[in-house]
Protein backbone atom coordinates (compact mmCIF):
# COMPACT_ATOMS: atom_id res chain seq x y z
CA UNK A 1 0.00 0.00 0.00
CA UNK A 2 1.04 3.60 -0.48
CA UNK A 3 2.37 5.46 2.53
CA UNK A 4 1.04 8.56 4.21
CA UNK A 5 1.45 12.14 3.08
CA UNK A 6 3.57 14.60 5.04
CA UNK A 7 0.30 16.50 5.36
CA UNK A 8 -2.10 14.47 7.54
CA UNK A 9 -4.90 16.78 6.45
CA UNK A 10 -4.33 15.68 2.84
CA UNK A 11 -4.62 12.02 3.88
CA UNK A 12 -7.84 12.76 5.71
CA UNK A 13 -9.33 14.57 2.72
CA UNK A 14 -8.49 11.68 0.37
CA UNK A 15 -9.82 9.14 2.86
CA UNK A 16 -13.04 11.11 3.32
CA UNK A 17 -13.60 11.06 -0.44
CA UNK A 18 -12.82 7.36 -0.67
CA UNK A 19 -15.19 6.36 2.11
CA UNK A 20 -17.97 8.51 0.66
CA UNK A 21 -17.56 6.77 -2.71
CA UNK A 22 -17.85 3.41 -0.96
CA UNK A 23 -20.92 4.65 0.91
CA UNK A 24 -22.44 5.73 -2.39
CA UNK A 25 -21.55 2.33 -3.87
CA UNK A 26 -23.30 0.57 -0.99
CA UNK A 27 -26.39 2.74 -1.50
CA UNK A 28 -26.73 1.92 -5.21
CA UNK A 29 -26.12 -1.77 -4.50
CA UNK A 30 -29.05 -1.71 -2.06
CA UNK A 31 -31.14 0.25 -4.57
CA UNK A 32 -30.46 -2.38 -7.22
CA UNK A 33 -31.23 -5.33 -4.88
CA UNK A 34 -34.45 -3.74 -3.68
CA UNK A 35 -35.53 -2.78 -7.19
CA UNK A 36 -35.12 -6.40 -8.33
CA UNK A 37 -37.01 -7.55 -5.24
CA UNK A 38 -39.82 -5.10 -5.95
CA UNK A 39 -39.93 -6.40 -9.51
CA UNK A 40 -40.07 -10.00 -8.26
CA UNK A 41 -42.88 -9.65 -5.72
CA UNK A 42 -44.62 -6.54 -7.03
CA UNK A 43 -44.18 -4.51 -3.86
CA UNK A 44 -45.12 -0.91 -4.76
CA UNK A 45 -43.89 0.51 -1.41
CA UNK A 46 -40.49 -0.97 -1.92
CA UNK A 47 -40.40 0.37 -5.47
CA UNK A 48 -41.26 3.85 -4.14
CA UNK A 49 -38.44 3.57 -1.60
CA UNK A 50 -35.93 2.77 -4.35
CA UNK A 51 -37.12 5.77 -6.36
CA UNK A 52 -36.97 7.99 -3.25
CA UNK A 53 -33.46 6.80 -2.33
CA UNK A 54 -32.18 8.08 -5.65
CA UNK A 55 -32.30 11.62 -4.23
CA UNK A 56 -29.68 10.79 -1.61
CA UNK A 57 -27.46 9.13 -4.24
CA UNK A 58 -27.71 12.21 -6.46
CA UNK A 59 -26.82 14.43 -3.51
CA UNK A 60 -23.73 12.35 -2.82
CA UNK A 61 -22.64 12.71 -6.43
CA UNK A 62 -22.82 16.50 -6.14
CA UNK A 63 -20.98 16.49 -2.79
CA UNK A 64 -18.23 14.22 -4.09
CA UNK A 65 -17.71 16.24 -7.27
CA UNK A 66 -17.33 19.28 -5.06
CA UNK A 67 -14.91 17.52 -2.71
CA UNK A 68 -12.79 16.39 -5.68
CA UNK A 69 -12.56 19.86 -7.20
CA UNK A 70 -11.65 21.27 -3.80
CA UNK A 71 -8.92 18.67 -3.41
CA UNK A 72 -7.52 19.53 -6.85
CA UNK A 73 -7.43 23.24 -6.17
CA UNK A 74 -5.97 22.91 -2.68
CA UNK A 75 -3.54 20.04 -3.11
CA UNK A 76 -2.64 19.83 -6.81
CA UNK A 77 -2.51 16.03 -6.61
CA UNK A 78 0.03 14.19 -8.76
CA UNK A 79 0.68 10.62 -9.91
CA UNK A 80 -1.46 8.02 -8.07
CA UNK A 81 -3.30 10.70 -6.09
CA UNK A 82 -4.25 12.49 -9.29
CA UNK A 83 -5.37 9.24 -10.88
CA UNK A 84 -7.45 8.44 -7.80
CA UNK A 85 -9.22 11.79 -7.98
CA UNK A 86 -9.79 11.54 -11.74
CA UNK A 87 -11.12 7.98 -11.38
CA UNK A 88 -13.35 9.00 -8.47
CA UNK A 89 -15.00 11.74 -10.51
CA UNK A 90 -15.79 9.14 -13.16
CA UNK A 91 -16.78 6.33 -10.79
CA UNK A 92 -19.41 8.49 -9.10
CA UNK A 93 -20.95 9.32 -12.48
CA UNK A 94 -21.32 5.60 -13.11
CA UNK A 95 -22.70 5.02 -9.61
CA UNK A 96 -25.26 7.78 -10.08
CA UNK A 97 -26.38 6.20 -13.35
CA UNK A 98 -26.65 2.79 -11.67
CA UNK A 99 -29.01 4.52 -9.23
CA UNK A 100 -31.01 5.86 -12.19
CA UNK A 101 -31.23 2.39 -13.74
CA UNK A 102 -32.39 0.92 -10.41
CA UNK A 103 -35.12 3.58 -10.23
CA UNK A 104 -36.10 2.71 -13.78
CA UNK A 105 -36.46 -0.96 -12.75
CA UNK A 106 -38.54 0.08 -9.72
CA UNK A 107 -40.88 2.21 -11.85
CA UNK A 108 -41.31 -0.61 -14.35
CA UNK A 109 -42.00 -3.04 -11.48
CA UNK A 110 -44.80 -0.74 -10.29
CA UNK A 111 -46.46 -0.31 -13.66
CA UNK A 112 -46.14 -4.02 -14.49
CA UNK A 113 -47.87 -5.07 -11.28
CA UNK A 114 -50.46 -2.30 -11.40
CA UNK A 115 -51.59 -3.60 -14.80
CA UNK A 116 -51.50 -7.12 -13.40
CA UNK A 117 -51.53 -9.04 -16.66
CA UNK A 118 -48.32 -10.93 -17.18
CA UNK A 119 -48.76 -14.39 -18.70
CA UNK A 120 -45.24 -15.65 -17.98
CA UNK A 121 -42.88 -15.78 -15.03
CA UNK A 122 -41.28 -12.38 -15.46
CA UNK A 123 -38.79 -12.79 -12.61
CA UNK A 124 -37.50 -16.12 -13.93
CA UNK A 125 -36.53 -14.35 -17.13
CA UNK A 126 -34.16 -11.88 -15.44
CA UNK A 127 -33.09 -13.98 -12.44
CA UNK A 128 -29.71 -15.08 -13.80
CA UNK A 129 -28.74 -11.76 -15.36
CA UNK A 130 -29.70 -9.83 -12.22
CA UNK A 131 -27.75 -12.16 -9.91
CA UNK A 132 -24.66 -12.05 -12.11
CA UNK A 133 -24.87 -8.28 -12.43
CA UNK A 134 -25.30 -7.82 -8.68
CA UNK A 135 -22.18 -9.95 -8.15
CA UNK A 136 -20.31 -7.98 -10.78
CA UNK A 137 -21.26 -4.65 -9.18
CA UNK A 138 -20.27 -5.92 -5.75
CA UNK A 139 -16.92 -7.13 -7.06
CA UNK A 140 -16.29 -3.84 -8.89
CA UNK A 141 -16.84 -1.87 -5.69
CA UNK A 142 -14.67 -4.35 -3.83
CA UNK A 143 -11.89 -3.96 -6.40
CA UNK A 144 -12.18 -0.19 -6.07
CA UNK A 145 -11.99 -0.38 -2.27
CA UNK A 146 -8.94 -2.65 -2.33
CA UNK A 147 -7.41 -1.22 -5.54
CA UNK A 148 -7.19 -4.75 -6.90
CA UNK A 149 -6.22 -4.62 -10.58
CA UNK A 150 -6.44 -8.40 -11.06
CA UNK A 151 -10.01 -8.58 -9.82
CA UNK A 152 -10.85 -5.60 -12.04
CA UNK A 153 -9.64 -7.47 -15.12
CA UNK A 154 -11.86 -10.44 -14.26
CA UNK A 155 -14.87 -8.15 -13.90
CA UNK A 156 -14.26 -6.66 -17.32
CA UNK A 157 -14.33 -10.16 -18.83
CA UNK A 158 -17.67 -10.89 -17.07
CA UNK A 159 -19.43 -8.11 -18.93
CA UNK A 160 -19.47 -10.19 -22.12
CA UNK A 161 -21.53 -12.85 -20.32
CA UNK A 162 -24.04 -10.24 -19.14
CA UNK A 163 -24.37 -8.94 -22.70
CA UNK A 164 -24.90 -12.50 -23.92
CA UNK A 165 -27.60 -13.10 -21.30
CA UNK A 166 -29.36 -9.93 -22.38
CA UNK A 167 -29.44 -11.07 -26.02
CA UNK A 168 -30.89 -14.40 -24.89
CA UNK A 169 -33.64 -12.57 -22.98
CA UNK A 170 -34.34 -10.45 -26.04
CA UNK A 171 -34.84 -13.56 -28.20
CA UNK A 172 -37.06 -15.12 -25.51
CA UNK A 173 -39.24 -12.06 -25.26
CA UNK A 174 -39.61 -11.84 -29.02
CA UNK A 175 -40.81 -15.45 -29.00
CA UNK A 176 -43.41 -14.71 -26.27
CA UNK A 177 -44.67 -11.66 -28.10
CA UNK A 178 -45.01 -13.49 -31.40
CA UNK A 179 -46.81 -16.42 -29.80
CA UNK A 180 -49.24 -14.37 -27.75
CA UNK A 181 -49.65 -10.64 -28.58
CA UNK A 182 -51.41 -10.11 -25.22
CA UNK A 183 -48.01 -10.46 -23.54
CA UNK A 184 -46.51 -7.61 -25.56
CA UNK A 185 -46.77 -4.85 -22.96
CA UNK A 186 -45.48 -6.99 -20.07
CA UNK A 187 -42.81 -8.53 -22.29
CA UNK A 188 -41.63 -5.03 -23.22
CA UNK A 189 -41.59 -4.03 -19.54
CA UNK A 190 -39.52 -7.11 -18.69
CA UNK A 191 -37.23 -6.29 -21.58
CA UNK A 192 -36.72 -2.72 -20.24
CA UNK A 193 -35.80 -4.21 -16.89
CA UNK A 194 -33.33 -6.60 -18.52
CA UNK A 195 -31.86 -3.68 -20.48
CA UNK A 196 -31.48 -1.62 -17.28
CA UNK A 197 -29.69 -4.56 -15.63
CA UNK A 198 -27.41 -4.93 -18.64
CA UNK A 199 -26.57 -1.20 -18.40
CA UNK A 200 -25.71 -1.62 -14.72
CA UNK A 201 -23.25 -4.31 -15.84
CA UNK A 202 -21.69 -1.80 -18.25
CA UNK A 203 -21.30 0.74 -15.44
CA UNK A 204 -19.70 -1.90 -13.20
CA UNK A 205 -17.28 -2.66 -16.03
CA UNK A 206 -16.43 1.05 -16.30
CA UNK A 207 -15.66 1.14 -12.58
CA UNK A 208 -13.33 -1.84 -13.01
CA UNK A 209 -11.56 -0.01 -15.85
CA UNK A 210 -10.98 3.02 -13.60
CA UNK A 211 -9.49 0.72 -10.95
CA UNK A 212 -6.89 -0.40 -13.49
CA UNK A 213 -6.22 3.24 -14.34
CA UNK A 214 -5.59 4.06 -10.68
CA UNK A 215 -3.43 1.02 -10.03
CA UNK A 216 -1.37 0.83 -13.22
CA UNK A 217 -1.79 4.25 -14.81
CA UNK A 218 -3.06 2.61 -18.01
CA UNK A 219 -6.28 3.73 -19.65
CA UNK A 220 -7.76 0.54 -21.10
CA UNK A 221 -11.15 1.94 -22.08
CA UNK A 222 -12.22 1.04 -25.61
CA UNK A 223 -9.29 -1.35 -26.00
CA UNK A 224 -9.58 -4.59 -27.90
CA UNK A 225 -9.79 -7.80 -25.81
CA UNK A 226 -6.43 -8.90 -27.28
CA UNK A 227 -4.76 -5.86 -25.73
CA UNK A 228 -6.48 -6.47 -22.44
CA UNK A 229 -5.11 -9.99 -22.14
CA UNK A 230 -1.72 -8.66 -23.21
CA UNK A 231 -1.96 -6.34 -20.26
CA UNK A 232 -2.85 -9.22 -17.99
CA UNK A 233 0.23 -11.22 -19.01
CA UNK B 1 0.68 -10.33 -38.18
CA UNK B 2 -0.23 -8.16 -41.12
CA UNK B 3 -3.56 -6.82 -39.90
CA UNK B 4 -3.21 -4.62 -36.85
CA UNK B 5 -6.14 -3.35 -34.87
CA UNK B 6 -6.62 0.40 -34.71
CA UNK B 7 -5.76 0.38 -31.03
CA UNK B 8 -2.60 -1.60 -31.63
CA UNK B 9 -1.55 0.83 -34.35
CA UNK B 10 -2.10 3.86 -32.17
CA UNK B 11 -0.18 2.20 -29.32
CA UNK B 12 2.67 1.48 -31.70
CA UNK B 13 2.66 5.11 -32.84
CA UNK B 14 2.66 6.35 -29.28
CA UNK B 15 5.70 4.21 -28.55
CA UNK B 16 7.45 5.56 -31.62
CA UNK B 17 6.94 9.14 -30.43
CA UNK B 18 8.35 8.34 -27.04
CA UNK B 19 11.47 6.61 -28.28
CA UNK B 20 12.15 8.97 -31.19
CA UNK B 21 15.75 10.05 -30.69
CA UNK B 22 16.09 13.78 -30.11
CA UNK B 23 19.31 15.73 -30.60
CA UNK B 24 21.31 15.97 -27.39
CA UNK B 25 23.00 19.18 -26.32
CA UNK B 26 24.61 17.74 -23.23
CA UNK B 27 25.32 14.12 -22.32
CA UNK B 28 26.22 13.50 -18.70
CA UNK B 29 27.88 10.11 -18.20
CA UNK B 30 28.86 8.50 -14.90
CA UNK B 31 29.30 11.83 -13.16
CA UNK B 32 30.64 11.89 -9.59
CA UNK B 33 31.11 15.15 -7.72
CA UNK B 34 33.01 15.87 -4.53
CA UNK B 35 33.02 18.79 -2.13
CA UNK B 36 36.36 17.95 -0.58
CA UNK B 37 35.84 14.42 0.74
CA UNK B 38 32.05 14.54 0.61
CA UNK B 39 30.61 12.92 -2.47
CA UNK B 40 27.49 14.80 -3.55
CA UNK B 41 26.79 13.29 -6.97
CA UNK B 42 26.95 9.55 -7.51
CA UNK B 43 27.25 8.10 -10.98
CA UNK B 44 24.73 10.44 -12.61
CA UNK B 45 23.99 9.85 -16.30
CA UNK B 46 21.40 11.69 -18.34
CA UNK B 47 20.93 13.53 -21.63
CA UNK B 48 19.83 17.14 -21.95
CA UNK B 49 17.97 17.52 -25.20
CA UNK B 50 18.25 20.29 -27.72
CA UNK B 51 15.71 23.11 -27.40
CA UNK B 52 13.84 21.39 -24.63
CA UNK B 53 13.38 22.33 -20.99
CA UNK B 54 14.83 19.85 -18.50
CA UNK B 55 13.83 20.28 -14.86
CA UNK B 56 15.69 18.95 -11.83
CA UNK B 57 13.62 18.30 -8.73
CA UNK B 58 14.35 16.72 -5.38
CA UNK B 59 14.63 17.58 -1.70
CA UNK B 60 17.25 20.00 -0.40
CA UNK B 61 20.77 18.64 -0.62
CA UNK B 62 19.94 16.04 -3.27
CA UNK B 63 22.56 17.43 -5.66
CA UNK B 64 20.36 19.12 -8.23
CA UNK B 65 22.05 22.51 -7.95
CA UNK B 66 25.44 20.80 -7.86
CA UNK B 67 24.62 19.01 -11.09
CA UNK B 68 23.55 22.28 -12.70
CA UNK B 69 26.77 23.95 -11.57
CA UNK B 70 28.87 21.24 -13.21
CA UNK B 71 27.30 21.92 -16.59
CA UNK B 72 29.26 25.16 -17.01
CA UNK B 73 31.99 24.32 -14.47
CA UNK B 74 30.83 27.01 -12.11
CA UNK B 75 32.33 24.88 -9.31
CA UNK B 76 35.83 25.67 -10.69
CA UNK B 77 35.62 28.95 -8.80
CA UNK B 78 35.86 27.06 -5.51
CA UNK B 79 38.91 25.12 -4.35
CA UNK B 80 38.45 21.51 -3.25
CA UNK B 81 35.47 20.82 -5.49
CA UNK B 82 35.94 18.36 -8.29
CA UNK B 83 33.95 16.38 -10.83
CA UNK B 84 34.74 12.95 -12.30
CA UNK B 85 33.12 11.19 -15.20
CA UNK B 86 32.25 13.00 -18.38
CA UNK B 87 29.96 15.77 -19.53
CA UNK B 88 29.82 15.95 -23.31
CA UNK B 89 28.70 19.34 -24.52
CA UNK B 90 28.08 19.17 -28.27
CA UNK B 91 30.29 16.08 -28.29
CA UNK B 92 33.24 17.49 -26.33
CA UNK B 93 34.04 16.54 -22.74
CA UNK B 94 34.01 19.83 -20.82
CA UNK B 95 35.60 18.24 -17.74
CA UNK B 96 38.88 17.75 -19.58
CA UNK B 97 41.72 20.14 -18.81
CA UNK B 98 42.32 22.64 -21.56
CA UNK B 99 38.68 23.57 -21.99
CA UNK B 100 38.27 27.35 -22.25
CA UNK B 101 36.01 27.88 -19.25
CA UNK B 102 35.16 31.46 -20.22
CA UNK B 103 33.98 30.43 -23.67
CA UNK B 104 32.08 27.55 -22.09
CA UNK B 105 30.26 29.93 -19.74
CA UNK B 106 29.44 32.22 -22.65
CA UNK B 107 27.80 29.25 -24.37
CA UNK B 108 26.24 27.83 -21.21
CA UNK B 109 24.83 30.80 -19.31
CA UNK B 110 23.47 30.74 -15.78
CA UNK B 111 20.82 32.63 -13.84
CA UNK B 112 20.80 32.35 -10.06
CA UNK B 113 18.18 32.08 -7.36
CA UNK B 114 18.47 35.68 -6.24
CA UNK B 115 18.44 38.35 -8.92
CA UNK B 116 22.01 39.62 -9.24
CA UNK B 117 21.95 42.80 -11.31
CA UNK B 118 25.25 44.72 -11.36
CA UNK B 119 25.19 48.14 -9.66
CA UNK B 120 25.05 49.94 -12.97
CA UNK B 121 22.44 51.08 -15.47
CA UNK B 122 19.96 48.68 -17.07
CA UNK B 123 21.74 49.23 -20.39
CA UNK B 124 25.19 48.52 -18.99
CA UNK B 125 23.98 45.44 -17.17
CA UNK B 126 23.32 43.91 -20.59
CA UNK B 127 26.26 45.49 -22.45
CA UNK B 128 28.78 44.44 -19.79
CA UNK B 129 28.74 40.76 -20.69
CA UNK B 130 28.63 41.39 -24.43
CA UNK B 131 31.74 43.60 -24.27
CA UNK B 132 33.71 40.70 -22.79
CA UNK B 133 33.23 38.59 -25.90
CA UNK B 134 32.44 40.93 -28.77
CA UNK B 135 33.51 44.29 -30.08
CA UNK B 136 30.33 46.03 -31.18
CA UNK B 137 29.75 49.58 -32.41
CA UNK B 138 27.40 51.82 -30.42
CA UNK B 139 24.59 51.17 -32.90
CA UNK B 140 25.11 47.42 -32.83
CA UNK B 141 25.25 47.40 -29.05
CA UNK B 142 21.98 49.40 -28.85
CA UNK B 143 20.40 46.79 -31.08
CA UNK B 144 21.76 43.94 -29.01
CA UNK B 145 20.51 45.44 -25.74
CA UNK B 146 17.06 45.99 -27.19
CA UNK B 147 17.02 42.47 -28.65
CA UNK B 148 18.04 40.87 -25.34
CA UNK B 149 15.51 42.90 -23.35
CA UNK B 150 12.80 41.94 -25.81
CA UNK B 151 13.81 38.26 -25.56
CA UNK B 152 13.48 38.52 -21.79
CA UNK B 153 10.05 40.19 -22.11
CA UNK B 154 11.33 43.26 -20.29
CA UNK B 155 11.74 45.82 -23.09
CA UNK B 156 8.35 47.48 -22.79
CA UNK B 157 8.81 47.98 -19.05
CA UNK B 158 12.33 49.45 -19.16
CA UNK B 159 12.75 51.09 -22.56
CA UNK B 160 12.31 54.55 -21.03
CA UNK B 161 14.66 53.94 -18.13
CA UNK B 162 17.67 52.27 -19.71
CA UNK B 163 19.95 54.68 -17.86
CA UNK B 164 18.45 54.02 -14.46
CA UNK B 165 20.15 51.62 -12.09
CA UNK B 166 19.35 47.95 -12.53
CA UNK B 167 18.83 47.84 -8.76
CA UNK B 168 15.85 50.21 -9.06
CA UNK B 169 13.78 47.54 -10.81
CA UNK B 170 11.34 45.23 -9.01
CA UNK B 171 12.47 41.71 -8.05
CA UNK B 172 10.75 40.12 -11.03
CA UNK B 173 12.16 42.75 -13.40
CA UNK B 174 15.63 42.27 -11.92
CA UNK B 175 15.41 38.52 -12.54
CA UNK B 176 14.31 39.10 -16.13
CA UNK B 177 17.19 41.58 -16.47
CA UNK B 178 19.55 38.81 -15.39
CA UNK B 179 17.99 36.50 -17.97
CA UNK B 180 18.38 39.24 -20.59
CA UNK B 181 22.04 39.57 -19.57
CA UNK B 182 22.45 35.83 -20.00
CA UNK B 183 20.70 35.86 -23.36
CA UNK B 184 22.63 38.91 -24.67
CA UNK B 185 25.85 36.96 -25.21
CA UNK B 186 23.84 34.56 -27.41
CA UNK B 187 24.44 31.38 -25.43
CA UNK B 188 23.41 27.93 -26.49
CA UNK B 189 22.22 26.68 -23.12
CA UNK B 190 20.60 28.54 -20.22
CA UNK B 191 20.92 27.13 -16.70
CA UNK B 192 18.35 28.47 -14.27
CA UNK B 193 18.93 27.77 -10.57
CA UNK B 194 15.59 28.33 -8.83
CA UNK B 195 14.96 31.47 -10.86
CA UNK B 196 11.58 32.25 -9.31
CA UNK B 197 11.94 31.20 -5.68
CA UNK B 198 12.25 34.83 -4.56
CA UNK B 199 9.49 36.15 -6.82
CA UNK B 200 5.76 36.79 -6.47
CA UNK B 201 3.27 34.68 -8.50
CA UNK B 202 2.84 37.21 -11.31
CA UNK B 203 6.58 37.65 -11.83
CA UNK B 204 6.90 33.86 -11.62
CA UNK B 205 4.27 33.45 -14.33
CA UNK B 206 6.17 35.93 -16.53
CA UNK B 207 9.44 34.02 -16.07
CA UNK B 208 7.70 30.73 -16.85
CA UNK B 209 6.15 32.27 -19.95
CA UNK B 210 9.61 33.47 -20.89
CA UNK B 211 11.07 29.99 -20.43
CA UNK B 212 8.56 28.53 -22.86
CA UNK B 213 9.39 31.26 -25.40
CA UNK B 214 13.16 30.95 -24.98
CA UNK B 215 13.14 27.21 -25.53
CA UNK B 216 12.51 27.86 -29.21
CA UNK B 217 16.13 29.09 -29.41
CA UNK B 218 17.90 27.67 -26.38
CA UNK B 219 18.35 24.48 -24.45
CA UNK B 220 17.21 25.12 -20.90
CA UNK B 221 17.94 23.32 -17.64
CA UNK B 222 16.10 24.49 -14.54
CA UNK B 223 16.43 23.56 -10.89
CA UNK B 224 13.25 24.15 -8.93
CA UNK B 225 11.77 23.35 -5.53
CA UNK B 226 8.35 23.95 -6.94
CA UNK B 227 7.06 20.71 -8.42
CA UNK B 228 4.12 22.38 -10.10
CA UNK B 229 6.60 24.66 -11.82
CA UNK B 230 8.53 21.66 -13.14
CA UNK B 231 5.25 20.12 -14.31
CA UNK B 232 4.15 23.37 -15.95
CA UNK B 233 7.22 24.38 -17.87
CA UNK B 234 9.50 21.42 -18.53
CA UNK B 235 9.59 18.71 -21.19
CA UNK B 236 11.83 16.38 -19.20
CA UNK B 237 12.15 15.99 -15.46
CA UNK B 238 14.89 14.43 -13.39
CA UNK B 239 14.16 13.41 -9.81
CA UNK B 240 17.28 13.29 -7.63
CA UNK B 241 17.78 12.07 -4.10
CA UNK B 242 20.96 11.91 -1.99
CA UNK B 243 23.18 12.62 -4.97
CA UNK B 244 21.66 9.94 -7.18
CA UNK B 245 19.43 10.26 -10.19
CA UNK B 246 16.34 8.28 -9.18
CA UNK B 247 14.22 8.79 -12.27
CA UNK B 248 14.53 10.73 -15.48
CA UNK B 249 11.84 10.91 -18.12
CA UNK B 250 9.24 12.92 -19.95
CA UNK B 251 7.56 15.34 -17.57
CA UNK B 252 3.98 14.23 -18.31
CA UNK B 253 4.87 10.61 -17.73
CA UNK B 254 6.82 11.35 -14.57
CA UNK B 255 4.02 13.34 -12.98
CA UNK B 256 1.13 11.11 -14.14
CA UNK B 257 2.65 7.69 -13.71
CA UNK B 258 6.22 7.63 -12.41
CA UNK B 259 7.98 4.29 -12.72
CA UNK B 260 9.78 4.47 -9.37
CA UNK B 261 7.96 4.43 -6.04
CA UNK B 262 10.48 6.91 -4.58
CA UNK B 263 9.53 9.41 -7.28
CA UNK B 264 5.83 8.88 -6.65
CA UNK B 265 6.28 9.41 -2.91
CA UNK B 266 8.15 12.66 -3.50
CA UNK B 267 5.82 14.22 -6.05
CA UNK B 268 2.69 13.27 -4.14
CA UNK B 269 4.04 14.68 -0.87
CA UNK B 270 4.57 11.36 0.92
CA UNK B 271 8.21 12.17 1.51
CA UNK B 272 9.80 12.00 4.95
Amino acid sequence: MVGEHSSKQYDQELEAIRSKVLLMGGMVETQFDEAIDAFRVGNADQADKVIGDDQAVNQLEVQLDDACSHLIVRRQPAANDLRTVMATIKVITDLERIGDEASKIARTAKSLHERGMIGFNHYDIVRTISRNTADMLHDALDAFARLDGKQALQIIAQDDEIDYEFRTILRNMITFMMEDPRTISSALDTLWVAKAIERIGDHAKNIAEYVIYVVEGRDIRHSKPALLSQAEG
Amino acid sequence: MIMMTQAAISTANAKATVSKPKAKTIEVQGLDFYYGKTQSLKNVSLDIHDRQVTAFIGPSGCGKSTLLRTLNRMYDLYPGQRAEGSILYRGRNILEPGVDVNMLRAKVGMVFQKPTPFPMSVYDNIAFGVRLYENLSKGEMDERVEWALKKAALWLEVKDKLNKSGLSLSGGQQQRLCIARGVAVKPDVLLLDEPTSALDPISTAKIEELISELKGDYTIAIVTHNMQQAARCSDYTAYMYLGELVEFGETDQLFMNPSRKETQDYITGRFG
